[in-house]
């Protein structure tokens, strides 16, 4: 969890309220869970009730915990030492004079994670002009490179440093995932960028970026949720950035309140998970498997 | 308006998004497919950018003679070789035009960027057994675990590991399906929450950094 509840627990009475009023439906009405011959003419699927429900009060506290930030409760969040690193790796960079390279994966700008990506380019974009050092962005996709391009001269204009922005830095490669890895591998090897930044959705092109990296001694920090390419990323690189925590980095960097509300909304929400999965373990152990079948989603 | 008019289309598609899981009317859902196939297009046309991008660069490399620039006239020449042959001998009718099997398009994908690309991803193995070799230098108490807990693995997953205990492969499966997937699922939740997260905050335009231009 990025935020620990504090110990004010009346605090989230109403959304326990709510958790429980959503068990007591579930409990009352299982008819949901029927599965119905054709629902081509129908205008509300049954068999994803559970899903709404769970959508509808995971929003609410997001939307809640956003209303409260933004009335000025002040809200804790842990340190991520692989977030901080990023600033360590680019000063780094900048004692060494070489370049810093970030990698936002290899999906398209509709994945989140590679939006999630965008978010933390802009932050990157901003510590590397206030240096002055080449940021190298190879992209794979080609409508990741106008938001990529925004990201940096943004990132560039708002640390008072518009000019040292070029724009033939944010470098489309190539869609081929291979003849991406290929390309990366490349700039990694010619130019010895000295910080290796790797955020978004990786596959198997991960540990060939990672381990080129390693080899050319640079620094490396690297976040996916793709739990998959998440071992060769520890192995291979100084920090990893572990699924959530990649989801948390605008909330982190920014420090803003709205931001840190919705992180808050979303801890709370994992709470109520894993009771539900504590609940459901010993439900199950004790052969009350009717709770464990509410959650199934058709 | 420059902010509040791309906030507001991506609300109403991230929507509609949603409501496509939870209406499987076959009306609405046609206009889903509609709205699934204009994003098809719009992609399609990124493509031009990624070109654009791709020939800007190279192009200036070459013009100013910067280092590699001959690798950058190949590039660029395949590009156009690949178009030329793909795209415009098939609207002229030329022989041999097209992308399908049994054109120059095709030929060329089979017997050279097909090989290329799985030699890329034969590199791996070597990768692996470099990173595997870090990975499992006992230095600290969690790699020794680690070490420890992989060579079970192994031996538990090859004939030897089962005549040398017999209980070897049900200790094996034991670890993957209850410690190991334990710890995926944990992370698995917490990512998808995260992930939802971060939609609402995009689809109510809470995170509008992505955007640009602020």
């Amino acid at each position: 969890m990025i935020i620990f509840p504090c110990s004010k627990a009346p605090r989230y009475r109403p959304f326990l309220r709510v958790v429980f009023l959503l068990i007591c439906i579930l409990l009352i009405d299982p008819s949901w869970s029927l599965a119905q011959e054709d629902l081509t003419e129908s205008w509300f699927n049954p068999n994803r009730v559970n899903m709404l429900v769970f959508l509808v009060f995971f929003f609410g506290v997001i939307i809640y915990f956003i209303r409260r930030a933004k009335k000025g409760k002040s809200l804790f969040i842990r340190r991520i030492a692989g977030l901080d690193a990023i600033e360590e790796a680019v000063g780094r960079a900048t004692e060494m004079g070489r370049p810093v390279l970030f990698v936002p994966g290899i999906e398209d700008v509709n994945q989140i994670q590679t939006v999630a990506a965008m978010i933390i380019l802009g932050n990157v974009a901003k510590m590397v002009a206030g240096y002055d050092i080449p940021l190298f962005v190879p992209i794979c996709r080609p409508f990741v490179v106008p938001v990529a391009e925004e990201r940096v001269k943004e990132g560039y204009a708002s640390a008072g440093r518009p000019d040292a922005y070029n724009r033939d830095n944010v470098r489309y490669i190539s869609d081929e995932q291979f003849a991406y890895a290929a390309g990366v591998q490349g700039i990694m090897l010619r130019d010895k960028p000295m910080a290796n930044l790797l955020f978004g959705s990786f596959f198997a092109e991960s540990l060939m970026l990672a381990e080129t990296g390693f080899l050319t001694g640079a620094i490396q920090v690297a976040g996916t949720a793709n739990i998959h390419q998440l071992p060769f990323f520890v192995v291979a690189c100084d920090y990893t950035i572990i699924g959530e925590e990649l989801f948390a980095t605008s909330a982190y960097l920014s420090k803003e309140p709205k931001l840190l509300g919705s992180l808050k909304g979303s801890d709370l929400a994992k709470a109520v998970i894993m009771g539900i999965l504590a609940l459901g373990a010993i439900l199950v152990s004790f052969g009350v498997i009717e709770f464990k079948n509410w959650f199934f989603i058709q | 308006m420059r902010r509040e008019i791309p906030i507001a289309i991506c609300f109403l598609f991230g929507i509609s998004f949603i409501l496509e899981y939870f209406i499987p009317h076959e009306g609405v859902l046609s206009i889903f497919e509609t709205i699934r196939q204009w994003a098809i297009i719009v992609i399609a046309f990124a493509y031009v950018l990624g070109i654009a991008n791709l020939l800007r660069i190279n192009y200036h490399v070459v013009q100013r003679k910067q280092r590699d620039w001959p690798y950058k006239i190949i590039l660029m020449a395949s590009l156009f070789f690949m178009i030329t042959v793909g795209i415009v001998f098939d609207i002229l009718g030329v022989g041999l035009g097209g992308i399908g099997e049994g054109t120059i398009f095709g030929w060329v994908y089979y017997h050279a960027q097909y090989p290329l690309q799985s030699t890329m991803f034969a590199l791996l193995a070597f990768f692996i057994a470099s990173a595997a070799f870090r990975a499992f230098r006992i230095r600290t108490f969690q790699a020794s675990l680690l070490a420890v807990t992989a060579l079970f693995v192994m031996i538990g997953r090859v004939p030897v590991g089962e005549s040398l205990w017999a209980g070897f492969p049900d200790f094996t499966e034991w670890i993957m399906n209850v410690p190991q997937l334990a710890g995926k699922r944990a992370i698995m939740i917490g990512a998808a929450l995260g992930a939802i997260s971060t939609a609402l905050k995009v689809l109510t335009g809470l995170e509008r950094t992505y955007l640009g231009g602020e």
